[in-house]
């Protein structure tokens, strides 16, 4: 060995004999980079705005909500959890029009998809990740304000037991409502590779078909024709939501009069919904068959 | 390394790959057919994402029907077209990709650093994508094909859109991936002239058919020919003429003089071909040019192109003299890039 103690390194290339994790691991952090990206973390700061303003708005309300139950000493919480997304229906659709693009149709419109079907990492791994991405992305952002209802309920010292159901009540709807939304944005995403038409989409399928439906709903109920208006609550994402938690979790509805869906008509909301899921699903798999290499 | 036995693909209307055999050793080997000629569907059958419509083939004795995901694990893919996000760095997305092959994130942005210094790539990996130069980009996309530490890499059409100096870069350093990192390579492209440089071994595929399977060398053996190009001056007004009645005279044999030169050859009115029969013929060249007191401003070997294989007359010939090697030999000295 040399006494010099200064020499000069030769860095050429090193082999990597490490571990490779494989599949499981790939998909586990494509869902996680996902994620993240669906929040702007790891991304840009510009692209951290928009989805943090989102979420900061959906928070808003249920902030000084629970400010005035608290202030004020009220006994119950003047907006129910399960009616919360609903009233804030407008931000979920922009927070996923703005999102399911940028989760998809970036690796479709700069063709980076064939890069990740030539890794372990198989059709479905990559539609699956996407797909829980988004989903625990929307549940995010519908959770969180039902939560800071649930703590400010307890801090106003309500009653702990319809507190507790009611929030579990909220939290499946949120959930049930977060896999169908992401499901039906990310397909609409997935369609084109430009953002802007995917924003659209989405943005027009969620509102357009609510305000469409809600109106003739409006019109059937005039008319007394009740069933008409749950038959018409199946053909918008939300007002499916509102008739699944009005049937099975005792949420109250939004539909016209008050009336929701009976139980029976409330399984074939049900059903509607965890075909619409599995449809999605389906329809992003084809997708994406055409798009390998 | 790769070995496919009677490999077929057949669309509704086209058959992409047509009994294709070939074994491709370690090394770099180039892969060379006409656009269509069924290189990517190739490709994308030994990645196992295609499955073949009947044959075999198998990569790193793994079969590609059965173990897609261990290959594909194993192997580095550089795509042929644009695949890079603009907005991220290219950092950022080699990590990612790296991670995509299972690598643990610590290793990943490791591996991720020295790749891309490899590539060359250096302060401008922190800079989004999206202004990079496409040489830049080229070198993103071979680096995550390698970030990984594959034993093979396919790399479609590398040299696609860079300029000359660009593209030199590049078939050096696809040299490098072999020689220096232990990588194999699988390097597809429609240029044959470059493959010459590169590539120890080269594959020619036509209509989905093995055309021809050899090594560079058989391809581009010398053919003992001379190209030399002179000044004038006021002595020799001529100076090309004047050179060839010197060698002529030194009892060199004229195979080309600027009258009879083949057409469409680069400065072919002053470009006169000799045949070399060993060193000797150079220093007579070298004196007899400095004895007429010219400029010799050209002095090079005339090699076969792999182009020839391609040629009319070679297509012709083969299917009568049943050998390309031979046909090449007989085709004339046309350089097609």
């Amino acid at each position: 060995m040399s006494t010099d103690t200064t020499q000069i390194h030769n860095i050429g290339y090193r082999d990597y004999e490490g571990p490779r994790l494989g599949r499981a691991y790939a998909r586990r952090s494509l869902f996680s980079q996902s994620l993240r990206g669906a929040y702007g973390l790891g991304r840009s700061a510009k692209s951290k705005v928009l989805p943090m303003l989102l979420l900061a708005v959906m928070c808003l309300p249920a902030l000084i909500i629970v400010a005035v139950a608290v202030a004020t000493d009220l006994n119950d919480l003047p907006l129910d959890y399960t009616r919360y997304a609903i009233v804030t229906q407008a931000v979920i659709a922009l927070y996923l029009a703005a999102q399911a693009p940028q989760s998809v149709s970036r690796d479709l419109r700069f063709q980076s998809v064939p890069l990740y079907f030539s890794r372990p990492i198989e059709r479905i791994d990559y539609v699956l990740a996407k797909y829980a991405a988004m989903t625990s992305a929307l549940f995010v952002l519908t959770a969180a304000p039902v939560v800071i209802l649930y703590i400010g309920s307890l801090l106003a010292k309500m009653d702990f037991t319809d507190q507790t159901k009611g929030f579990a009540q909220g939290l499946v709807s949120v959930a049930l409502l977060s896999v169908l939304f992401a499901g039906i944005g990310l397909v609409l995403a997935a369609l084109t590779p430009r953002r802007g038409f995917g924003v659209a989409a989405v943005i027009a399928v969620l509102t357009v078909s609510y305000g469409a439906v809600s109106t003739v709903q409006a019109i059937a109920g005039e008319q007394g024709s009740i069933d008409a208006v749950s038959w018409l609550g199946l053909f918008s994402p939300m007002t499916l939501i509102d008739g699944v938690q009005t049937a099975f979790l005792g949420a109250s509805t939004a539909f016209p009069y008050g009336e929701g869906p009976s139980t029976g008509m409330g399984v074939i909301y049900l059903l509607v919904v965890l075909a619409l899921v599995a449809g999605s699903y389906g329809a992003l798999m084809r997708r994406y068959r055409k798009v390998g290499l | 390394m790769i070995a496919t036995e009677s490999l077929s693909k057949r669309f509704p209307r086209v058959t992409a790959l047509d009994r294709l055999s070939v074994d491709i050793g370690p090394g770099v080997t180039g892969l060379v057919g006409a656009n269509g000629a069924g290189k990517s569907t190739l490709i994308k059958i030994l990645l196992g994402l295609s499955p073949a419509t009947e044959g075999r083939a198998s990569v790193l004795g793994l079969d590609v029907a059965t173990h897609g995901g261990d290959i594909r694990e194993r192997v580095g893919y550089m795509p042929e077209h644009d695949c890079l996000p603009p907005d991220v760095s290219a950092t950022e997305f080699v990590v990612h990709m790296a991670r995509m092959s299972g690598l643990p994130p610590t290793a990943a942005r490791e591996r991720t650093a020295d790749t891309l210094r490899h590539v060359g790539l250096y302060e401008e990996r922190y800079r989004p994508i999206g202004g990079y130069s496409t040489g830049m980009k080229q070198r993103v996309k071979l680096a995550q094909a390698l970030v990984h530490d594959p034993q093979l890499v396919f790399l479609d059409e590398p040299t696609n859109g860079l300029d000359p100096v660009g593209r030199d870069d590049m078939l050096d350093l696809i040299r490098r991936v072999h020689t220096d990192f232990g990588i194999s390579v699988l390097v597809t492209s429609h240029l044959l002239g470059e493959l010459e440089r590169t590539c120890d071994h080269v594959v020619v595929i036509d209509g989905g058919a093995l055309l021809r399977s050899s090594s560079t060398s058989d391809f581009t053996q010398t053919m003992g020919t001379l190209a030399i190009e002179v000044t004038d001056t006021d002595t020799h007004p001529d100076g090309t003429r004047a050179v060839r009645d010197a060698l002529a005279a030194a009892g060199v044999t004229l195979l080309g003089t600027p009258e009879n030169a083949p057409p469409g050859l680069p400065g072919a009115g002053h470009i006169l071909l000799i045949e070399a029969t060993g060193e000797q013929t150079y220093d007579t060249v070298r004196d007899t040019v400095a004895d007429l007191g010219l400029g010799l401003v050209r002095m090079e070997q005339r090699r076969h192109h792999i182009a020839e294989v391609f040629h009319p007359e070679t297509a012709a010939s083969t299917a009568t003299a049943g050998s390309t090697a031979a046909a090449a030999s007989q085709a004339p000295e046309v350089q097609v890039r």
